[in-house]
């Protein structure tokens, strides 16, 4: 395996008595699409700018792609892009000569920033509302001009905080087909979010924050193993149900929970996929079978489980 | 565990070590070329230069009215356009102090939190360049406005002053007015700092623009007044003798003189009338000898207003650190 290009070891943030980030192990592979997942205040941010030295880190190291953001902020911070939640721009210029000032920020030849201008604006399609003035776009273009903002400078690492926060469904679909193809050409993707299906959809591992600590991470497919124990859950929908279905039910061999979930809506936890047997059940009991589905494992269901598991009060958080 | 940590990071060596790489000047020229456009092309500095220009035109042809009386033997004709008043207007050089403050703080009220209000602080800052690149940068861009703005009325008032006089100036009054034009660049540096650090103290443009104005307002309005007060209380006459009115009147003007305003006045004065020997008391004994009314030469007059000079830029260098220290030290997350 490669080594990684971002390495951080026991790092810590504290604000005050407030600890933002505390002893977070983190390695990020070339090539990979890693999500930070986490209620806002968890430290995502924080743990962000501590990469791109726009934060000094209270103790611990960090590297990104072998350097130290403390020490050596501008090698940083010219090969990693960064989007920054709810990017903005200045609205009295153009989409080009926004994007003309962050080239010459990073020291750009006018050829060299011509052509990097040009080919992003493609990439996030925007080339047709290039000279318009950047106060007219809606805030899905203006993610998207912020992907190109980031390719501009033709990073090996991109991170993006909450890219597609405050998107309509269909802004939110671009920014992740974007980052679907910015993978493919391969560049690694550090995304932080809180929602949860996107980043379920993009990502190869995650890491899972909480307070500060980074409590899980890995593969989604693993995490579920490790916080759902393998579980399944069976979606059931019915019409004319007898007093004696919930029982029934819960008496099917591997079933271990039953929950009413609305009106003949139940839901069933299991150790198997018993959706022949609970159909079985529900037609021998006299009611009629209306839905009958089993969830995907997903990382809300990890997400909600392990948060239903700690307790929520006593800490405070901050943006 | 954290402890240890904590521990492990004191214990690491020196400062040396530590310390960044790179150049800090890195993109300072894209952020005053950036700054320098903005301004050049915002309806704000059309608005304050309309302003500044109509006060030049104005007292200039108040003054060349009542000049083109006086008559030719006056030495420094030209300079008398910028100091004479004619009723109701005042000199230009009284507007002059009282807009330069006004424009300065127009132009830099919201650097820093105008950024941070747009959302493109954080990415202009994670772009491969030194917070103190952009810091410095849209300083020298609006002191670069500034001067240009200023210069561009200066070629405006000797213009109009060749047209309207009929008499070229002599180089000794083109070097005290340019001398003048230096000294105005940086009174207006001293309200761009200070504006600056506004900027990086308030998050609200508006909170910003006023705290500045009041600084600006107190200055003008009611340093004379305490300096007054401060005067009577620091130095106070018991028994009426000359020392102690003497010192009374000196700590009074020593207290005025921590305002730029004052500093600024006495600059022109000592630049603008040739004849003034000092710009502080002169017992009788002390004028001894003098030939009362003869013209400095400008490298006398110059040496009469050195310490004014260092004093408006030590000012302006002391308000910019500020903003710098209180800059670097500020959360940048949105």
């Amino acid at each position: 395996m490669d080594d990684p290009v971002i390495l951080a070891r026991s790092l810590t943030k504290h604000y005050g008595d407030f600890a933002a980030v505390e002893q977070l192990n983190l390695a990020v592979q070339p090539g990979e699409v890693f999500g930070l997942l986490g209620p806002n205040g968890a430290g995502k941010t924080t743990t962000i700018l501590m990469l791109l030295g726009l934060t000094e880190p209270t103790a611990g190291s960090v590297r990104v792609l072998g350097f130290d953001p403390v020490r050596q902020p501008l090698h940083v911070k010219a090969r990693v892009g960064y989007l920054p939640d709810q990017v903005g721009f200045y609205n009295e210029l153009t989409a080009r000569e926004n994007l003309i000032y962050t080239a010459k920020l990073n020291g750009l030849s006018r050829q060299t920033a011509a052509a990097r201008i040009a080919a992003a604006l493609e990439r996030v399609d925007l080339q047709a509302v290039a000279h318009k003035r950047v106060g007219t776009y809606s805030r899905g273009m203006l993610q998207r001009l912020g992907v190109a903002d980031v390719l501009v400078k033709d990073p090996q690492i991109i991170i993006l905080d909450e890219p597609t926060q405050g998107l309509d469904p269909q802004g939110a679909h671009e920014v992740l087909a974007l980052i679907l193809d910015l993978k493919r050409a391969g560049i690694t993707i550090l995304l932080a979010s809180h929602l949860l299906q996107q980043v379920q959809a993009v990502c190869d591992r995650v890491g899972l924050f909480h307070r500060g600590r980074m409590v899980l991470d890995g593969t989604v497919e693993a995490l579920a193993q490790r916080v759902l124990g393998g579980a399944y859950r069976v979606r059931l929908e019915a019409a004319g149900l007898p007093e004696a279905l919930a029982p029934m039910l819960s008496s099917l061999p591997g079933a271990l929970q039953v929950s009413h979930a609305g009106a003949g809506v139940y839901t069933i936890e299991a150790r198997r996929d018993l959706r022949a047997d609970a159909a079985r059940a529900v037609v021998n009991g006299g009611a009629s079978l209306l839905q009958l589905d089993v969830e995907a494992r997903s990382l809300d269901d990890i997400y909600t489980r392990y948060f239903r598991e700690v307790d929520h009060d006593g800490q405070r958080y901050t943006g | 565990m954290t402890a240890n940590a904590t521990l492990a990071n004191k214990g690491r060596p020196a400062a040396a070590s530590r310390a960044r790489e790179g150049s800090p000047w890195t993109g300072l020229w894209a952020v005053i070329a950036k700054e320098m456009a903005d301004h050049l092309t915002s309806a704000r500095m059309r608005i304050l230069e309309f302003l500044i220009v109509l006060t030049a035109a104005g007292t200039v042809y108040g003054a060349m009215q009542s000049l083109k009386g006086a008559g030719a033997e006056d030495r420094f004709l030209f300079l008398r356009l910028y100091t004479t008043s004619t009723d109701p207007l005042p000199a230009f050089v009284g507007f002059l102090g009282f807009l330069v403050p006004l424009i300065a703080i127009g132009l830099a009220f919201d650097s820093i939190n105008g950024e941070f209000n747009r959302r493109t602080l954080s990415r202009l800052l994670a772009q491969p360049i030194y917070r103190d690149a952009l810091l410095l940068g849209k300083f020298l861009g609006q002191l670069g406005t500034l001067s240009l703005v200023l210069s561009a009325i200066w070629l405006l008032i000797f213009g109009l002053g060749l047209l309207g006089l009929g008499v070229p100036p002599s180089s000794e009054e083109v070097w005290r007015s340019l001398w003048l034009l230096l000294a105005t660049i940086f009174y207006g540096g001293i309200w761009l700092a200070l504006a600056l650090v506004c900027s990086v103290v308030f998050r609200q443009p508006a909170t910003a623009a006023l705290a500045a104005i009041a600084a600006w307002l107190f200055f003008t309005v009611f340093w004379g007044i305490l300096g007054g007060l401060l005067a009577r209380v620091v130095s106070p006459v018991r028994f009426g003798t000359v020392q102690e009115l003497v010192a009374q009147a000196q700590s009074q003007l020593g207290i005025s003189r921590l305002s730029p305003n004052t500093l600024y006045a006495e600059i022109m004065v000592g630049l603008l009338n040739p004849g003034t020997r000092s710009l502080g008391l002169i017992l009788p004994a002390q004028l001894q000898g003098a030939l009362l009314g003869a013209p400095l030469p400008l490298r006398q007059s110059l040496l009469l207003i050195w310490p004014q000079m260092t004093g408006l830029i030590a000012v302006t260098l002391l308000l910019f650190a500020l903003a710098y220290a209180l800059f670097q030290r500020q959360e940048i997350r949105a």
